[in-house]
């Protein structure tokens, strides 16, 4: 019970504004995939193609191999949850239950119970009147208690503290590893979220810069550090992402997954190598003017 | 702890390898399974079948069909005979290349060598305590933060 993502060449203009040129991507059933990028990369509109909130301007989506675009079946088993919660701000939030728990197939109202508990809200009350943390918790409430095949969370982080955004993330473990299912999140985040992760994409002005395994994108990237000239002969005819120059040392951030030989070869050479993280990483590949 | 250059699966290997090594898993029982793995350390599933293949791979542990993942009888010989052969090179020769930086004579180095041996006597133990210590305190601060 896991939709799998086909996007092919999807283009999605407002107006005169191109929101997504010609996109193209996989997302894998039953995995979690984190969709990052810089404001206006393209992510939200993206998931709301994905949820049959918008309709492409060009290209092609199938959701669990079928276009989402008022299709009851695929639509039954997607849920999206935009920032600040993305449900009825103006019905009590039991209320909201009740009604989640008739029209979604796989709603579990213990879990919502349990984790309203967790998140500290009151089910009498209605969104409009709380906090727009509390209101991002009542959205993550509804996205993991729905229990979608395709369950899409949209920042849905905002206004929330750091312990409610813990407790999101251990909520969001422990029901994934019970009940596997298609999952993506988009964040500015990246640092909390990178482990929960097993695919990322990452867009970049309506287009995606690289969708690729957690793992091997960790890998990528190495932060060079020793005498300058010599790490700007190790970085000669690699892709210098950064170059930082303190008195005679410089430091020098390569976009290459360095194998043991050319570890071997810059610790000979009296350079330091060490890791850049994922949030590096965007940074430098998301910049307005990435050195390419 | 998951912080270094290396994938986290590679690191969870690593760690699972170490506790065979210090005798806090024991030979013939059962690991902690993926799903358990990924709650109590805040990561994806995914990532900690990898670790896990990786280590059916090598014959440290196996696979109980329908019970789970075990220690394999073999297991510490086999990860005590990688491990002594890379102890020069992992652990020594930097400590040498260290010294020289420092301008530490190496028969200082010897010298301290002999004394610690003599102080900590012939056994193991003291050493496999120490290192099951921090059990706790990397359940806390491990996964996502």
């Amino acid at each position: 019970m896991s939709f799998g993502v086909e996007v092919q060449d999807l283009t999605v203009e407002y107006g005169r504004t191109v929101a997504l040129e010609r996109a193209s991507l996989t997302l894998a059933p039953g995995a979690i995939h984190g969709l990052l990028g810089r404001n206006g990369s393209g992510k939200t509109t993206l998931l709301s193609v994905l949820a049959a909130f918008r309709r492409p301007s060009a290209g092609r989506v199938l959701v669990d191999g079928e276009d989402p675009w008022e299709n009851p079946r695929v639509m039954a088993g997607t849920c999206l949850v935009r920032e600040s919660g993305d449900v009825e701000v103006d019905t009590g939030m039991k209320d909201t239950l009740d009604y989640l728990e008739r029209a979604r197939p796989h709603f579990d109202r213990d879990l919502a119970d349990r984790l309203m508990d967790t998140f500290e809200l009151d089910p009498r009350r209605k969104p409009t009147k709380l906090s727009r943390g509390k209101r991002s918790a009542f959205g993550a409430v509804v996205g993991l208690a729905t229990r979608a095949e395709l369950t899409l969370f949209d920042e849905v982080y905002l206004g929330m503290d750091a312990p409610s955004r813990h407790a999101f993330y251990d909520a969001l473990l422990e029901d994934y590893v019970e009940h596997p299912r298609t999952i993506v999140l988009s964040s500015h985040l990246i640092e909390e979220i990178e482990r929960l992760l097993e695919h990322v994409v990452i867009l970049d002005r309506g287009g995606v810069l690289l969708a690729e395994d957690a793992d091997v994108l960790g890998a990528r990237g190495a932060r060079v550090t020793g005498p300058g000239p010599a790490v700007d002969a190790f970085v000669a005819g690699r892709r210098v992402l950064r170059r930082e120059q303190l008195g005679p040392t410089v430091q020098a951030t390569v976009d290459a997954t360095l194998d043991d030989a050319a570890r071997a070869e810059a610790h000979a050479a009296g350079l330091e190598v060490g890791p850049v993280d994922l949030q590096s990483l965007v940074v430098h590949l998301t910049a307005k003017e990435p050195a390419r | 702890m998951f912080d270094g250059r290396d994938p986290i699966y590679l690191q969870i290997a690593d760690r699972i390898r170490t506790e065979i090594l210090n005798g806090s898993l024991r030979e013939e029982e059962q690991v902690m399974s993926t799903t358990q793995y990924a709650t109590t350390y805040r990561i994806n599933p995914a990532t900690a079948a990898k670790a896990f293949a990786q280590l059916v791979d090598e014959g440290v542990l196996y696979k109980r069909r329908g019970v789970g993942m075990f220690v394999s009888p073999e297991a510490r010989d086999q990860l005590m005979a990688g491990r002594r052969e890379r102890f020069f090179t992992d652990v020594l020769e930097p400590l040498v290349a260290e010294a020289r930086v420092l301008g530490i004579p190496l028969t200082e180095v010897a010298d301290r060598l002999r004394q610690l041996d003599a102080g900590s006597g012939p056994t193991a133990a003291p050493q496999v305590a120490r290192t099951a210590a921090p059990e706790g305190a990397a359940l806390e601060d491990g996964g996502v933060r």
